[in-house]
C-alpha cells in the first residue's frame, strides 16, 4: 500500500492513516470488551459471592449418644438443583453433653482429604498424607498445619442443627 | 471424473502449491527412529480429540448426572467401553510420549540455536497436557474425582494473597457442588484443548521454519553465527524429502502406538469407576492417576514447613527452569558424549521419577485403615495379657502406621524387634507422650491397656525365648 502514490499531501495522508489506525485499535478494544466482560463477570461471580450460610437439621436430639462421634450429612449452602449428590457436605458430630455438640469438618487441613474417626484410638486420621488429629481436633501427627475446622452446631426444638460453611482452605481462614 | 474433482479441489485449495512443498521439505537423512516421538504425541492428541468428542456426546457435565452417564458409557453404550478406554490410555500415551519426546530433544540438545522457541512452546504444551490429564481425572466424577477437586482447591489456596480466590474459582463457589464439575468440563474441553491446538500450530510452524535438527555429532558444535548456512549446506547435499522418505517411520510408530491404545482399551478396559461422588462420604482414599504418583509421594514425605514452598514452587520453578534451558545455553556441543551433566540430569530425573512413583504407589506413609488383627503365629504367646496387648495394638491404631512382622502400615518405624531397642520405661514414655509424627496416647489408654501393650511390645525381640514373661512353648 505504501508504494501507491497518493495525490494528497504526505502530511494529511499520514494524519488520516494514523487516525484510522487508532480508530481500528480503539474499536477493536471496545468489541473485545463488549464480548468478554459479561462472560468474565459471569464466570467470576461465584468467586466473590458470599452466600448466606443456613442452618440444616441433622436429626432429633435423642438420636445422638453422649460421648459418641458420628458422621453426618447435610446439604451445603448452594444447593443448585443440578448438583445432585454433590450438594452434600459431611461433618463429624460429637455429643459432648446433654445440650453441647461439637462438629468437625471432614476436610484434613493438609490438602483437604476426608479424615476418618478411629473410635478406639480416639483419633481422626487422614488417608492421604498421614495427618492425625486428637479428639479435640488438634494436630497429633503428620503434615497438617492447623487443627480441624469446626462447624457451628445448636439444638433447637429438639433437633440438632448445623450451620453450613465454606470448605476450610488451609491458608485462608474462611470458616 | 474423480480426477476432475480433485483437480478443482487442488487448484482452489492450493494443496499441491502450498501443502505439498511443506510435506516434502528436506530433512536430514539421519533423522531416524529417534525422531518419532513428537509425531506420536501429536497422533495421541488426535486420538484424544476424536474419542473426547465422542464421549462428550453422551457425557453429562453436571454434578447430579455425570457419574450415571459414565456408568452408562462404560456398561451400556455401544462401544462406550472401548471409547472410554481409548481416551484413558490415549491420555497416558500422550503424557508419556510428550515426556519421552522432551527427554530426547534435551539429550540431543536440539533446543539450541535456532530452535529455542520450539523448546519453549513445547514446555508450555507439556504443562497444558498435564493440566488436561489432571482435569480429565476429575471428570470421572466418582469419589476419587470429587476429592481430587478438593486437593486441587487446597493446593491453589496456598498461593499468597489470591489463593482463596483461585480456589473458589475452581470450585465455582465455597464448596464442591453443582458448579464445580461444569467448570472443570469447560476447562478440559474448551480452554486447554484450545491452547494445545494453538501451541501445536506454533510448534509445527517452527519446525518448518528452522528444519528438523540433525543427529548430534561430537565434532559439530552449534555456532549460531554460521549454523544456518552450514545446516542448509549439509541438507542440500544429503537431505531427503520428509514425505515419504522420513515420514514412514513416524507413521509406523504411530500405528503401533494407536494399536497399543486400542489393545489396552479392549483387553484391559477403562479404569473402574469408584464409589458415587458424595462429598460427605468419608470412606474415600483419593489417589491421582499414576503419572502423578511421584508428586503424591513428594507431598507425603516433605517436612510441613517446606510444604507450601514445594506445592507452589515446584510446578512454577519446574516450568520456569525448563522454559529457560535454551536461554542458559543455546550454542556449543550437542552430543551427549560432550554433555555429561545433561546426561546426569536425565538419569537423575528418571531414577527419581521411578523411585518416587513406586513409593507413591505403595504409599507406606499413609495410615493403613484396612489392617487386619495380628494372627496367632505373629503374636506367639498363650499369655492372655500379651494377646490382648496385640489386639490393642490394632484397635488403638498403632498398626495403621507401624509394622509387626509384615502386618501393618509403614509410616512409622517397624516394631518387629522393638524389644531389642527400648525397655519398658522408654516404651511407656513413647506411647504416652507421642513424639515426632506420633500422637500421644496418654488420654485414650487406661493403665491396664498400656501395660498390656507394652508387655506385647517387649516380646518383639529377635531372641523371643529369653524374654521374661514369654511362654517359651510357642
Amino acid at each position: 500500500m505504501s508504494d501507491c502514490p497518493e495525490v494528497n499531501s504526505p502530511t494529511s495522508d499520514e494524519d488520516r492513516r494514523g487516525f484510522l489506525t487508532k480508530l481500528c485499535l480503539g474499536l477493536s478494544a471496545l468489541i473485545g470488551a463488549m464480548i468478554t466482560l459479561p462472560g468474565v463477570g459471569f464466570v467470576l461471580a461465584p468467586v466473590f459471592a458470599r452466600p448466606k450460610q443456613t442452618w440444616r437439621k441433622l436429626g432429633k436430639l435423642d438420636e445422638y449418644e453422649v460421648g459418641k462421634t458420628v458422621s453426618v450429612e447435610f446439604k451445603d449452602t448452594i444447593d443448585q438443583p443440578w448438583a445432585g449428590v454433590t450438594a452434600m457436605s459431611g461433618a463429624w458430630l460429637r455429643r459432648v453433653s446433654d445440650e453441647e455438640f461439637i462438629a468437625f469438618s471432614i476436610n484434613c487441613r493438609h490438602l483437604g482429604c476426608p479424615v476418618n474417626w478411629v473410635e478406639d484410638a480416639s483419633l481422626f486420621m487422614c488417608p492421604c498424607h498421614g495427618g492425625v488429629y486428637y479428639e479435640d481436633g488438634e494436630v497429633a501427627a503428620g503434615p497438617p498445619p492447623e487443627p480441624l475446622a469446626r462447624y457451628t452446631v445448636r439444638v433447637k426444638d429438639g433437633f440438632v442443627e448445623i450451620e453450613t460453611s465454606a470448605v476450610p482452605l488451609t491458608t485462608n481462614d474462611q470458616v | 471424473m474423480l480426477g476432475k474433482i480433485w483437480n478443482w479441489i487442488d487448484d482452489r485449495s492450493g494443496f499441491s502449491d502450498v501443502v505439498m512443498p511443506m510435506l516434502e521439505h528436506i530433512v536430514p537423512r539421519d533423522a531416524r527412529w529417534w525422531y518419532v516421538f513428537g509425531s506420536a504425541t501429536l497422533c495421541a492428541f488426535i486420538v484424544q480429540v476424536l474419542t473426547g468428542v465422542a464421549l462428550a456426546m453422551v457425557y453429562v457435565p453436571g454434578g447430579d448426572a455425570a457419574y450415571e452417564s459414565l456408568v452408562y458409557i462404560t456398561n451400556d453404550a455401544t462401544l462406550g467401553y472401548l471409547v472410554r478406554g481409548m481416551h484413558y490410555y490415549g491420555a497416558t500415551a500422550m503424557v508419556m510420549l510428550a515426556v519421552i519426546h522432551m527427554t530426547q530433544v534435551y539429550l540431543h540438545a536440539s533446543y539450541k540455536y535456532p530452535r529455542e522457541m520450539n523448546w519453549m512452546s513445547g514446555v508450555v504444551l507439556l504443562f497444558v497436557v498435564l493440566g488436561m490429564a489432571f482435569t480429565g481425572q476429575l471428570l470421572r466424577w466418582d469419589a476419587n474425582g470429587v476429592w481430587s477437586v478438593m486437593v486441587a482447591a487446597e493446593m491453589a489456596a496456598r498461593v499468597p494473597f489470591v489463593g482463596g480466590y483461585i480456589s473458589q474459582f475452581l470450585m465455582g463457589g465455597e464448596t464442591v457442588g453443582g458448579s464445580t464439575l461444569s467448570r472443570f468440563f469447560a476447562i478440559h474441553v474448551f480452554i486447554l484443548p484450545g491452547l494445545i491446538f494453538a501451541g501445536v500450530g506454533l510448534h509445527l510452524w517452527l519446525i518448518l521454519r528452522h528444519g528438523i535438527s540433525e543427529m548430534p555429532k561430537a565434532d559439530q558444535p552449534v555456532v549460531p553465527e554460521t549454523y544456518k548456512q552450514e545446516y542448509e549446506g549439509r541438507l542440500e547435499k544429503t537431505g531427503v524429502p520428509f514425505w515419504p522418505i522420513a515420514a514412514w517411520r513416524d507413521v509406523v510408530f504411530s500405528a503401533i502406538m494407536v494399536a497399543v491404545i486400542v489393545g489396552c482399551a479392549i483387553f484391559v478396559g477403562p479404569p473402574a469407576l469408584g464409589p458415587a461422588p458424595n462429598p460427605a462420604n468419608i470412606h474415600a482414599n483419593p489417589m491421582p492417576d499414576w503419572y502423578f504418583w511421584w508428586y503424591f509421594a513428594v507431598l507425603s514425605m516433605l517436612p510441613p514447613e517446606l510444604e507450601t514452598y514445594v506445592i507452589l514452587g515446584m510446578p512454577v520453578l519446574g516450568a520456569i527452569g525448563l522454559f529457560v534451558v535454551p536461554m542458559l545455553s543455546n550454542r556449543g556441543h550437542r552430543a551427549p558424549s560432550k554433555r555429561p551433566w545433561a546426561v546426569a540430569v536425565v538419569i537423575f530425573g528418571a531414577t527419581a521419577f521411578v523411585v518416587l512413583t513406586i513409593y507413591g504407589y505403595q504409599k507406606p506413609w499413609s495410615p493403613d485403615f484396612d489392617v487386619k488383627p495380628l494372627p496367632p503365629e505373629v503374636v506367639r504367646s498363650d499369655d492372655p495379657n500379651i494377646q490382648h496387648g496385640a489386639v490393642l495394638l490394632r484397635d488403638k491404631g498403632c498398626l495403621y502406621c507401624h509394622n509387626v512382622d509384615g502386618f501393618g502400615g509403614y509410616r512409622g518405624p517397624e516394631l518387629s524387634v522393638i524389644g531389642n531397642r527400648l525397655d519398658r520405661g522408654e516404651l511407656v514414655i513413647r506411647i504416652n507422650n507421642g513424639g515426632y509424627n506420633m500422637p500421644s496416647f496418654a488420654s485414650s489408654l487406661t493403665a491396664e491397656e498400656l501395660r498390656q501393650m507394652v508387655d506385647f511390645l517387649l516380646t518383639r525381640t529377635d531372641h523371643p525365648k529369653q524374654t521374661p514373661g514369654e511362654d517359651p512353648s510357642n
